[in-house]
Order: C-alpha cells, then structure tokens, then sequence
C-alpha cells in the first residue's frame, strides 16, 4: 500500500460546484441513497469509493440525471449546480448533461467512424459553424482526450476497432468536446489492462486543469493516486468526505477505517 | 389381421416389457435399487424400447414399400395393348386396385367364398354385377387381363400383409428378448436409453429435412416435365400470360413477376414504416405497462388468418378505395381512375397491415439487441431520446432491421390469400396501383383447381411458377438471415 502515501495532491480550495443537499434515492420500494450531503469543487477530482452496491454510482448517475431514463427510479433533495437546482422543472436534463458529461464503466464507443463519435456531441449540440470549426474541436478533444497521436491518421476508421484502453480515452474525448463543466466517470479503468489504466489516470489529472472531475472506483489505489477529495459510501450512506490525504491516513469513521485496510467491502 | 391391431399388440408388448424389465433388473439386484448401475425406470424403458421401436420402424418402411413393389410386378403383367387408346397404364392399375378392393369387400360380405374370388372369370361370370350388389360400382365390364391383375395383386397384397405381421411380430420379440437377456444389475441401461432417445430425435430431424428436399425434388421433376412440353424462353422471357386449351398457350412468368413486386412494394411501402415505428416506440418510449398490453395486441395480427385479411381486402379496403378513386361524379374526389374493388393497391395495402407485426417484433427484438451502453453514452453526451434513436440506434441496428425487412418481403412474395381475393386476375404490366394484377401464387392456385390434366402445359406451369417463388423466397431468406446473424456477431 505504498500508493496511499505517495498522496501530495494538492488540497487548496476551490469553489463550490456541485452541492448536493439531503439526496435521497428509491428504486421502486429499495432507498438506496440515503441523505447524501457532498460539496464536488470546481478543478478538483473527487473519488467515490466504497464497497460494491453501496450506492457511489447511483449517486454519480443523479448528478446529471441519468437516472431518469430508469423507471422506478425516484430522487429527492436538492442537488445544485452553480446554485441552480438541476431537478427543477425548468431544467432541460438534455441541456444538463452537455454540460455534466459522463464516461461509463465500460468503453461505449458508437458504431461510427472515430471523428463522428468525437464530432457526436458537437453536431448535436450545434457548437460547430461549419467543417474548418468541427475539425478543429474534434482535434482538440482527441488531444485532450490524450490519444491524437495514435488515431490521427485514422479518423474515418471505425471507432469500435480501437484497443480497449483506446476506446475508453475516446469516449473521454467525446465527452470533452461537448465543453462540460463537470465530468462524471463511472468505474471508467475497471474494464482496462494496467498500461491503459495508467494513461486513463495520467489523462484524469491533466483533466483537472479545466474540469470537475467525479470519478467513482473500486481500487482505492487509484482513489488515492488521481483525486483531491475522496467520498466513502456505505449501505447508502455517506459515512465520510474529505481530503484524499486525510481520509487515507488519518479517517475519522471506523468504517472508513476497516474498508480501506480491507475488513468491509 | 388388420394393421392396427398388429400395433395395438406391439404396444402391448412393449409396455409389458417395461414392467418385465423392471422387475428383472430389481430382481437381480436382490430388490435393492441402489445396487443398479441406473434408475429401475431404465431397465424397463431399454426393454420397452427395444420392443417396440425397430419393429414400428420395419412396419411403416413395409407399409410404404408393399403397394409400390406390388405396383410394379402386377403392371408389367398388363400388355401393351391392353390400355386403350386415349388412356394410361395408371389409369388401368387405378381399375385393377378397385377391382382388387371389391373381391376383398365382397369376401368380407361372404357374397363371395375366398376360393371363389381367387378364381372367378369375367369369362364366365357377370363380376360387375355381383360387385355392385356388395357396393362395389365399376364404371365398365371388368377385362379380364384386369381382372387377372387384379386377382395377383388381391393375393400379393395378401401374402405381403401375412409376411409382414410375421416379420414385424418376430422383429418385436427378438427386440423384446434381446434387452430382456441382458436386463441385469450391471447392465448401463441409462446409457443405452439416452443413445436411444438421441436416435429418436435424429430420426425426426431428418424427417423434417427429407420431407423439404422432397418436396424441391418433386417440384424439379413436374417443372422439367413442363420445360419439355412447354419452351422456357417463352416462359422466362415472354411477355404475355394467356393459357387456353387449344394448346397454343403463351405462359410468361413475367407479367405475373411483376404483379407480385408490385403488390409485396407497396405492401412493404406499408408494412416497414409502420412496423418500424411501432417497433421503436415500444421498445424506446413506451413505459413497460404499455409495452406489456401493446406488444401482443399487435402480434394478435400475426396470428389472424390471411383468409380474414383478404375478406378484408375484398369487402372494406376495395370499395373504401372505389369510393376515393372511382365512380366518377359520385365519388369522394370525382375522378374514375378505378373501377373495380380488387387492385394492385388493395392488396398492397392489406398485405401491409398483415406484415406489421412481422416487422414489428424483429426489429424489437433487434433493437432491444443493442447494448444499452450506447443509449447511455449517446444521453450522457446531451442527446434527446429521438437523436439517439436516430444517430446511435437505428444505425447500429440497421442491418437487423434489413434483414427483417427482407423477411417480411420474402412472406409478401409467397402470400397467397390476400392476393387470391384482393389483387384480381388480369396478367400485365401496368403502372397503375388502381388497375387489377395477378400475381404468381394466384396463377399456381387457379391452374390447379378445378378439373385438372397433368399432362398439359397449362397445368404443369404451376410447378414452374411454385420452383421460381421458392427460389426467390430462399434466396431473400437466406439473405436475410446471412444479415441477421452477421449483426448479432457484433455485439456477441
């Protein structure tokens, strides 16, 4: 657990901005979030860990409404965007989510050419005037999305031909270049070998330059390696939040402390 | 002894050789189940089988061989001259078996001794008569190189039938003693009856699969016998479809091809929007309460009889039609573009509300095929439901969604009954969906009812015509399915 020290990531505070107040989550008669109160700051990656089906990526899934597309899926409580309610009725959760992007547990690229999957968000969006501008957003989020170099003389190739650590920084590109303020990855290195898993981190970090990052995982090294604050979820609730730092050394909770030695999860 | 008591008392048999068997393999294992190398049910299964199933084998092969080898011997025994003119050798053996029916029912009556219908002479005695009192009506004096014919098949058919019962009885036991010997503790029943099972439904698959290459082979056959009385130029690169019986039909194919493209066309015009956007609906949009009563609501017109369809488009959809483009002045938009109720478009139309559910629940089931990891990414990107309907969906469903749509066309190439009452009868090429068409399978149905001569061309070009539809309806399915499967590899 060499890892866990190596934890110099800075803890300066940044502004608030997504606050979630008293959230709570049923699936049909299950409530499965249960009061979560959490502050995501901007240009930070936050961690969500804790044992499987304790509730982290029904959480991260509230946090740009994707829970709407499930049925017997009800929220309440307030969760606030830049102060703005994103469950209230006025809200578009179409709008919504170009500005929370969101990178899935396994690669999902579409079944089209690697430039329409990155140029995907952008046409739908109309951020592009015309080719010249598109070319020049798909470029700049393969970039990003650090893996220009490897496709860039193949962008009309299909995208489901690429590796799949290549897929998974491909749909982080696509979901850059909708220009999100805040990125939400769910599990996105659990379907990755070693190697790739380390390009997805080492892309997480240079992310934090522009983003907020929320990153739910099940490898605690790698919560402490890639985030700034770190969330514990157990059986639903939050049981404690804070610097990464903190809560890999020093926890408050007793059951933070048995997770992250090993003795829940 | 009739045949079905023979398999009355195989049957018995058998299920007496599975309590036998049973009984036996518990016997030797001093009535302790345990000691068996299989269930008890086993041991009397392997005997039941052993019994019954070779024996039944041999009865139903004796059962269609017998008449055809009898067939054969007794028809060489008719001279050539024997078969009047204007008659076949069929028609002679038909007389001969109904002349052989008679002497048996007549001897069942007791209105004639066995002997006597062995031996009796048309020579000497009125035998047309005297089958006619016992129910028996001949259509003329019996001949009496028929009568001799008829009288070796009567005795052949006998001594074939005696064979049989002692061959097929004999067969039974040695099965029945065979697995009974060897009923014993250690025997691997379970084994041997899992063999025995798998054999079974090898035999059934089989049968399935004969039975198809059975039905091209005889296809094949009646259609090169129709390419011999009948030029194939004419009939794949005529022009015109006018059969009459002095014997200069024309018998194109072409004009009746055409029908048939054009009816299954606007069928599809019909059937692939509105099943596709019914598909889309349920599987997309619609909550899982609607799902559950909408979905077999539209599959209840799969199961509804085509014959209902073209009574449909026979008595609703024609005149509806009529009413909108016919009776000139009195008519909804005052034109007389049709006349009749059976057209191109009244078929179309029916036959499309009929292929609905066809295209409807493929493309469901495909669409339902595609991860929702693609539905998720294309919303987490800011997509609405109908951009990624649109954009990720169809698209990546699409090659399923083709090969359904050639499905369902390669069921509208083959429908009959819609077309039969809702198409008409006039062969041509015509662009206009108000004119009546004909199409191939309502030509094959009307060249075969009714008093038919299967010696003429005019009858025989339903078999060509039946050759071509099943060429081209296995050509689109295997298409189809070359397409279906190579779209589900993607996501396996």
């Amino acid at each position: 657990m060499n890892d866990m020290t190596v934890v110099d990531n800075t803890v300066e505070t940044q502004r608030t901005k997504i606050a979630a107040q008293n959230v709570n989550v049923y699936y049909g008669e299950s409530h499965a979030i249960k009061d979560v109160n959490v502050e995501i700051e901007d240009k930070t990656v936050t961690a969500f860990i804790g044992p499987s089906g304790c509730g982290k990526s029904t959480f991260l899934r509230c946090l740009n409404r994707m829970n709407d597309t499930i049925d017997i899926c009800r929220v309440t409580g307030d969760i606030l965007l830049e102060g703005e309610d994103i469950y209230d009725k006025r809200v578009d959760p179409v709008q919504l989510r170009a500005q929370v992007g969101m990178v899935f547990q396994k690669p999902n690229p579409f079944p089209k050419s690697i430039y329409d999957n990155v140029a995907y968000g952008p046409r739908i969006h109309g951020l592009a005037r015309n080719k010249a501008e598109l070319d020049e957003i798909v470029e700049k989020s393969l970039r990003r999305g650090a893996i220009w170099d490897e496709v860039k003389d193949r962008l009309q190739s299909p995208g489901t031909g690429l590796s799949g650590g290549q897929q998974q920084r491909l749909c982080i590109a696509r979901a850059v270049a909708t220009e999100p303020e805040v990125l939400l990855m769910d599990e996105p290195c659990s379907a990755l070998d070693p190697i790739a898993t380390a390009q997805v981190e080492e892309l997480i970090d240079e992310l934090r330059e522009n983003y907020s990052v929320v990153i739910v995982t099940h490898s605690m090294q790698q919560a402490a390696r890639v985030s700034q604050k770190t969330a514990f979820f157990h059986l639903g609730n939050l049981v404690e939040f804070g610097p990464t730092g903190q809560i890999f050394t020093n926890p408050e909770d007793p059951r933070t402390e048995s997770y992250i030695t090993g003795r829940i999860g | 002894m009739p045949t079905i008591w023979l398999v009355l008392v195989l049957i018995a048999l058998s299920v007496a050789g599975f309590f036998l068997g049973r009984n036996r393999a518990l016997v030797s294992a001093n009535g302790n189940p345990k000691d068996l190398h299989s269930l008890p049910s086993y041991y009397g299964h392997n005997v039941a089988l052993s019994a019954l199933v070779p024996a039944l084998g041999i009865l139903a092969v004796w059962l269609l061989l017998q008449p055809m080898l009898i067939d054969t011997r007794v028809s060489q025994m008719i001279p050539q001259d024997a078969v009047p003119e204007g008659t076949t050798l069929g028609l002679v053996m038909s007389d001969v078996r109904r002349v052989a029916e008679g002497l048996d029912i007549a001897v069942a009556q007791g209105a004639m001794t066995p002997e006597q219908a062995r031996n009796v002479r048309t020579e000497f005695s009125d035998v047309r008569g005297r089958l006619g009192e016992v129910g028996v009506a001949l259509g003329a004096d019996v001949r009496p190189e028929v009568m001799r014919a008829a009288q070796t098949y009567r005795s052949m058919s006998n001594t074939g039938t005696t064979l049989m019962t002692i061959v097929v009885a004999l067969v039974a036991i040695g099965g029945f003693a065979w697995s009974y010997g060897r009923t014993h503790k250690d025997f691997r029943a379970r084994n041997v009856v899992e063999q025995g099972i798998m054999a079974l439904l090898i035999i059934a698959a089989s049968l399935a699969i004969l039975t198809t290459i059975g039905i091209v082979l005889s296809m094949l056959f009646e259609t090169r016998n129709f390419f011999t009385l009948h030029p194939w130029t004419d009939f794949f690169f005529g022009g015109t479809w006018a059969p009459n019986f002095r014997g200069d039909s024309e018998l194109s194919i072409l004009p009746l091809l055409w029908g048939t493209f054009y009816v299954s066309l606007i069928a599809l015009l019909v059937a692939v929007p509105l099943g596709l956007f019914a598909a889309i609906y349920l599987s997309e949009y619609a909550s899982s309460a609607t799902r559950s009563f909408a979905k077999p609501l539209l599959e209840i017109l799969a199961g509804i009889p085509t014959i209902v369809y073209g009574l449909f488009a026979l008595l609703t959809v024609g005149p509806a039609l009529v009413r909108f483009f016919g009776r000139g002045e009195d008519g909804i938009l005052g034109v007389e573009w049709m006349t009749g109720a059976t057209s191109v478009l009244t078929a179309g139309l029916v036959m499309g509300i009929m292929l609905i559910p066809f295209v409807s629940s493929l493309s469901d089931d495909i669409i339902n095929a595609v991860p929702q990891a693609m539905r998720d990414g294309s919303l987490g990107l800011g997509a609405t439901k109908s951009e990624t309907v649109r954009q990720v969906v169809i698209p990546a469903a699409l090659p399923g969604i083709v090969g359904a749509v050639l499905l369902a066309a390669s069921r509208a190439i083959g429908e009959t009954m819609i077309v039969v009452m809702g198409a008409g009868a006039i062969a041509k090429f015509s662009g206009n969906p108000l004119e009546a068409m004909t199409t191939i399978t309502t030509r094959i149905v009307s060249q075969l009812t009714g008093d038919t001569d299967f010696a003429s061309p005019e009858t025989l070009v339903a078999f060509a015509l039946g050759l071509t539809l099943f060429v081209l309806t296995l050509g689109l399915n295997v298409l189809a399915l070359y397409i279906v499967r190579k779209y589900r590899e993607q996501y396996d």
